[in-house]
C-alpha cells in the first residue's frame, strides 16, 4: 500500500564555486507523507530545497514529477507545479501588511480591483488556522520574529500547494505554537499534501514524519520509516562520529546581582518587570510567542527606551540610551532575528565575529588584522563554524553555520551580562550541545547570562532559575528545582 | 568533520582563485580592466593619446571629481548620498576668494576658513539625515539649492555688486590648481595622496569598518555597539571638507572662483562611485575602485576631443558607461 511518489530527486549534485554542496541526493517524498530531512548545519537541506524551489539550479540530477522530468528555471515554475516553500530565513516585507504579505500580488480580485473584503476574510482564517493572533492589516514590521514565521506559513498555506516545503519552520516558535503548527500540518497530510520538512528539533521529528532522510556532507545517507528509526541512530547517522558527552553543570557560587529590574515598563510591550540576573547564573526566560521575552531584552540592552522603572548595573542604577552604552557597561545581547539584526550579510565571517569586539582589541582606533584574524579563526575553531575561511562572505553560509557566527561576535566581548535570544535558532543536534558547555562554563567564569529560547528542554536544562513571561508580565519565577515543563507551561499559559 | 581543518585538500586549493580575487577586489578588477582596455583602444585610434603630456591632461581634468569621489564613496558606503557636492565646492572656492581678496586675510588662513566652511556644510548635511531624520536625497537636494545660492551671495562685491566670480591671485594657493611639480600637475598629486590616505583608512581603522557595517545594515550595527548617527556625520563631514578643498584647487587652476563652479557636478561623481564598484544601497564600495571610474569618465571625455567628435554624443556615452557598469555587475551576480 505504497502511495508513488510525487517528487523524486536522482543524483542531484550542486557546486558555489569550490564548495561541493550536494555531492548526490537522493530522495522521494510520497503522495500524502510527512517526509523530514535532517542533516548537521551545512549538511545541503536548505540546497536541496532551493533546488526544488526553483531558486538555484542543480548542476547534474534529475528531479521527477509525478514521474515525468521537470526543470525549474524560477520560483515561479516551481510554484505553478504546485510547490510552496518556506524558506528557512524569514522573506516577509517588513512595511506591507499581513494581508499584503501572505497574497503578494495574488490578491482575490473582482475585475482587476482588490476585493478587500474577501482578502480580509481569507486572511483572517489563515491566521487563524496558523495561530496567529493579529489583524491581517496589522504592519509585518510590528510582529515579532515568531510572529513573522507564522505570517510566512499562512502565505504558503494560501498557495493551496501539493508539496508544501517547510525548512525549520518552527525554529523561533515556542511549544505552544509548535503543536499547533504539527497538528495543521498533519491535518494538510491527511487532506493528500506531500509535506517535506526540515527541523533540528528531534522530538518535533518523530512526532510528526511518516518517513525521515538523513542528509550528511551533502549526500543523502539514508530514507527510513519512522517506525525504523530511533533518535539516537538518527543523530549518528547525521554526525558521523560519536557527539561529546554532555557537560555537566559545574556547581559554583552565585555572585551580587550583575544587573536587577525594577518595575520596567514600555507601552504595550512589557509591563511592571522586575527580576534579577546574579554573577555566574544562568536565567532562563521563557513564555508563549508574543510574551514580552525578547521586549525584555531589548530594554535591558538599550536597544528600546523603558517609559518606567529603573535598571540596576552591579547595584547602580543606570539609563542606557543605546545598545552602545550597553556594550560599555559589559552587556551584550544576540538578537533574535539573525538576518535583520545581526548579519553583515556580504561581509566576510572575520568582520562579522569581530564587529563588537574590534574596538577593544585596536588601539588608537588601528585595527590590527592579525588579532582580529586570530580572534575570528579561535572562535570559528570553538564554535566549529563550517566555513572554508574567515574570509569567506557570511552569506555563503548555511543557516546554522550564521547563527554560530553572531553568536561569535557577543562571546568574543567577554561581557558581564550576556542575553542570549533564540541563541542556538537552527543550530544542529551536535553544535547545541557544544555551545550549551560554552555558556555553562561562562556562567562558571562569573558572566551572568539571561537564556531566552523557544526550546523549553533548553531553558529548563541551562538555567539556575527561570522567569516565565505571560502579556508582558513576569508571570513567575522559578527556581531550578520547581522548574518543570508543566509547571512553566502552565504559568505561561495562564492555566496555574 | 564540521571543522574547517577537515576540508578535502582538493576543493582547499580551488579557493585560491577567490582569495586573489578578493583580494583585488572582484568589481575593481574588471572596472580597471575596462580602464586598460579604453586606453589600449584610444592609443591604437589617437597618436596623440599615449603622450605624457595628454595622461596628465586628463589626470589633471579628473582630479577635482576624483577628490570629491573619495568623499562621495564613503557617503554611499555608509548608505547615505550627498547631491550637494557642487555647491559645497562652489561655497569652499569663493569664501575662500572672498576672504583673501576682498577681506584681505592671508591666503592660507583663507583657505583654511573655506575648508572649514565646508565641514560645517557637510555637518549640516550630516545632521539633516541624522537628527532630523530627512532622507539623504532629499536632505541634500535642499542644501545643493541652498548652498549655491549662498555662493553667489559670497561672490557679491565690497560695495554689494552683483558678481559673477571673485578673483583669488595668491601664487602660493593658485599653486595647488595650476602647479606642477616636475611634469606632474599638482592636482594630480593631491589626488593620489588623498586616496591613498583614504583607503588606508577604510581598510585599515574601526571606524572605516564601522562605515562598512552601517551601510550593510543599520540595525544589526546599532546593535553591536557602533554610534550609527557620529559615523554617518563623519561621511558628510569628509566629504565637505573634500569638496571644499576641490573648490579651492578648481579656483586656483582659474585664478578665480566662479560662482557656478561644479555646477551639476554631482552627476560626475556619482557615476565614477558607481562606475567603480561602490552600491548605492550601501556597505560596498572601494576608493580605487572610485578613481578607475572617475578615470573611465575621464578617458571617454578625451576621446572626445581627441578624435573630434561631435561633444553631444559624449553625454550619452557616459550614461551608457554607467548603465553597462551596473547593468555587468548585476548579470554576473
Ligand atoms: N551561495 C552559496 N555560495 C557558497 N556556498 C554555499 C552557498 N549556499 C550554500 N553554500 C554551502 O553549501 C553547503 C550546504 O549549505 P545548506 O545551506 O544547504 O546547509 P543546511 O543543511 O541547510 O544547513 P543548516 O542546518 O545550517 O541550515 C554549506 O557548506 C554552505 O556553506
Ligand atoms: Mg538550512
Amino acid at each position: 500500500m505504497q502511495s508513488p511518489s510525487l517528487v523524486e530527486v536522482r543524483g542531484v549534485e550542486k557546486r558555489f564555486g569550490g564548495v561541493h554542496a550536494l555531492r548526490g541526493v537522493d530522495l522521494d517524498v510520497r503522495a500524502g507523507e510527512i517526509h523530514a530531512l535532517v542533516g548537521e548545519n551545512g549538511a545541503g537541506k536548505s540546497t536541496i530545497i532551493n533546488i526544488l524551489a526553483g531558486a538555484v539550479r542543480r548542476d547534474t540530477g534529475t528531479i521527477l514529477l509525478d514521474g515525468a522530468p521537470v526543470d525549474f528555471h524560477s520560483p515561479a515554475d516551481s510554484q505553478a507545479a504546485g510547490i510552496a516553500v518556506i524558506h528557512q530565513e524569514l522573506s516577509t516585507l517588513p512595511t506591507l501588511s499581513i494581508a499584503e504579505n501572505i497574497w503578494a500580488g495574488r490578491m482575490p480580485s473582482r475585475l482587476g480591483w482588490v476585493d478587500q473584503r474577501s482578502t480580509f476574510d481569507r486572511s483572517a482564517s489563515l491566521l487563524e488556522e496558523v495561530g496567529l493572533d493579529a489583524a491581517p492589516w496589522t504592519r509585518v514590521s510590528e510582529l515579532a520574529t515568531s510572529q513573522q514565521q507564522l505570517v510566512e506559513i499562512a502565505k504558503a498555506l494560501s498557495r493551496r500547494a501539493r508539496l508544501l516545503i517547510m525548512d525549520e519552520p518552527t525554529a523561533s516558535l515556542t511549544e505552544h505554537e509548535v503543536q499547533r503548527l504539527l497538528a495543521l500540518v498533519r491535518r494538510l497530510r491527511d487532506g493528500g499534501v506531500s509535506v517535506l520538512y526540515v527541523s533540528h528539533r528531534l522530538a518535533e521529528v518523530f512526532a510528526i514524519a511518516d518517513r525521515i532522510s538523513v542528509m550528511r556532507d551533502g549526500c543523502t545517507v539514508r530514507t527510513m520509516d519512522r517506525a525504523d528509526a530511533d533518535p539516537a541512530g538518527v543523530v549518528a547517522l547525521m554526525v558521523g562520529r560519536a557527539l561529546a558527552a554532555r557537560a555537566a553543570a559545574t556547581p559554583h557560587a552565585l555572585g551580587a546581582p550583575v544587573v536587577e529590574l525594577r518595575g520596567l515598563s514600555r507601552h504595550g510591550a512589557v509591563h511592571d518587570v522586575s527580576f534579577a540576573v546574579r554573577r555566574g547564573e544562568i536565567v532562563g526566560m521563557a513564555g508563549l510567542v508574543g510574551a514580552g521575552r525578547s521586549e525584555t531584552a531589548r530594554l535591558i540592552f538599550g536597544a528600546d527606551r523603558a517609559d518606567a522603572g529603573e535598571m540596576l548595573i552591579d547595584g547602580q542604577p543606570v539609563a542606557l540610551h543605546s545598545p552602545r552604552d550597553a556594550l560599555a557597561a559589559g552587556i551584550g545581547m544576540v538578537p533574535e532575528d539573525r538576518k535583520q539584526l545581526a548579519l553583515f550579510i556580504d561581509a566576510p565571517v572575520r568582520w562579522n565575529v569581530s564587529m563588537a569586539r574590534l574596538p577593544a582589541i585596536s588601539p588608537g582606533g588601528i585595527i590590527r588584522h592579525g588579532r582580529e584574524r586570530a580572534l575570528a579563526e579561535d572562535f570559528v575553531e570553538r564554535l566549529r563554524v563550517r566555513t572554508p575561511d574567515t574570509l569567506t562572505p557570511v552569506r555563503h553560509l548555511s543557516g546554522g553555520n550564521q547563527q554560530k557566527t553572531v553568536l561569535a561576535r557577543w562571546l568574543a566581548i567577554r561581557p558581564r551580562l550576556l542575553i542570549l535570544d533564540e541563541p542556538t535558532h537552527g543550530v544542529d543536534v551536535g553544535a547545541k550541545a557544544e555551545i550549551y558547555a560554552l555558556i555553562r562554563s561562562l556562567a562558571a567564569e562569573g558572566i551572568g547570562i539571561l537564556l531566552i529560547s523557544s526550546e523549553l528542554p533548553e531553558v529548563l536544562d541551562l538555567s539556575d532559575r527561570i522567569v516565565v513571561m505571560r502579556g508582558g508580565r513576569v508571570a513567575a519565577t522559578l527556581d531550578r528545582a520547581a522548574a518543570d515543563e508543566r509547571t512553566v507551561m502552565m504559568h505561561a499559559t495562564g492555566t496555574a | 568533520m564540521t571543522a574547517p581543518s577537515a576540508a578535502p585538500a582538493p576543493s582547499r586549493s580551488s579557493y585560491r582563485p577567490h582569495a586573489v580575487r578578493r583580494a583585488v577586489g572582484a568589481r575593481e578588477s574588471w572596472v580597471f580592466a575596462a580602464l586598460v582596455a579604453l586606453c589600449v583602444v584610444m592609443s591604437l585610434a589617437s597618436p596623440y593619446f599615449l603622450t605624457v603630456r595628454n595622461l596628465f591632461n586628463i589626470l589633471q581634468g579628473m582630479s577635482t571629481i576624483g577628490i570629491m569621489t573619495i568623499g562621495m564613496t564613503m557617503v554611499l558606503v555608509a548608505g547615505g548620498l550627498d547631491l550637494s557636492v557642487g555647491s559645497i565646492l562652489a561655497v569652499g572656492a569663493v569664501l575662500t576668494a572672498r576672504l583673501m581678496t576682498y577681506a584681505g586675510l592671508n591666503p592660507w588662513l583663507a583657505v583654511v576658513c573655506g575648508l572649514l566652511a565646508g565641514v560645517a556644510f557637510g555637518l549640516v548635511n550630516g545632521l539633516l539625515v541624522t537628527r532630523v531624520g530627512i532622507v539623504p536625497f532629499i536632505a541634500t537636494l535642499g542644501t545643493l539649492s541652498m548652498g549655491r545660492g549662498l555662493a553667489f551671495l559670497l561672490a557679491a562685491g565690497p560695495a554689494g555688486t552683483v558678481a559673477s566670480n571673485v578673483p583669488m591671485r595668491d601664487p602660493g594657493v593658485t599653486f595647488l590648481g595650476a602647479g606642477y611639480i616636475g611634469v606632474v600637475p599638482m592636482p594630480v598629486i593631491i589626488m593620489v595622496v588623498l586616496a591613498v590616505l583614504a583607503a588606508l583608512f577604510l581598510g585599515n581603522t574601526v571606524l572605516g569598518r564601522q562605515i562598512y557595517a552601517v551601510g550593510s545594515n543599520v540595525k544589526a550595527a546599532r546593535l553591536s555597539g557602533i554610534a550609527v548617527p557620529r559615523v554617518q556625520l563623519f561621511t558628510y563631514a569628509v566629504t565637505g571638507l573634500l569638496c571644499a578643498l576641490a573648490g579651492v584647487i578648481s579656483a586656483g587652476l582659474l585664478s578665480t572662483a566662479a560662482t557656478n563652479l561644479g555646477q551639476g557636478v554631482e552627476l560626475d561623481v556619482i557615476a565614477a562611485a558607481v562606475i567603480g564598484g561602490t552600491s548605492l544601497n550601501g556597505g560596498e564600495g572601494t576608493v580605487h575602485g572610485a578613481l578607475f571610474g572617475a578615470a573611465i569618465i575621464a578617458v571617454v571625455r578625451n576621446a572626445f576631443v581627441l578624435l573630434g567628435l561631435p561633444l553631444h554624443f559624449q553625454t550619452m556615452i557616459i550614461g551608457a558607461v554607467i548603465l553597462l557598469a551596473v547593468g555587468v555587475d548585476r548579470v554576473r551576480r
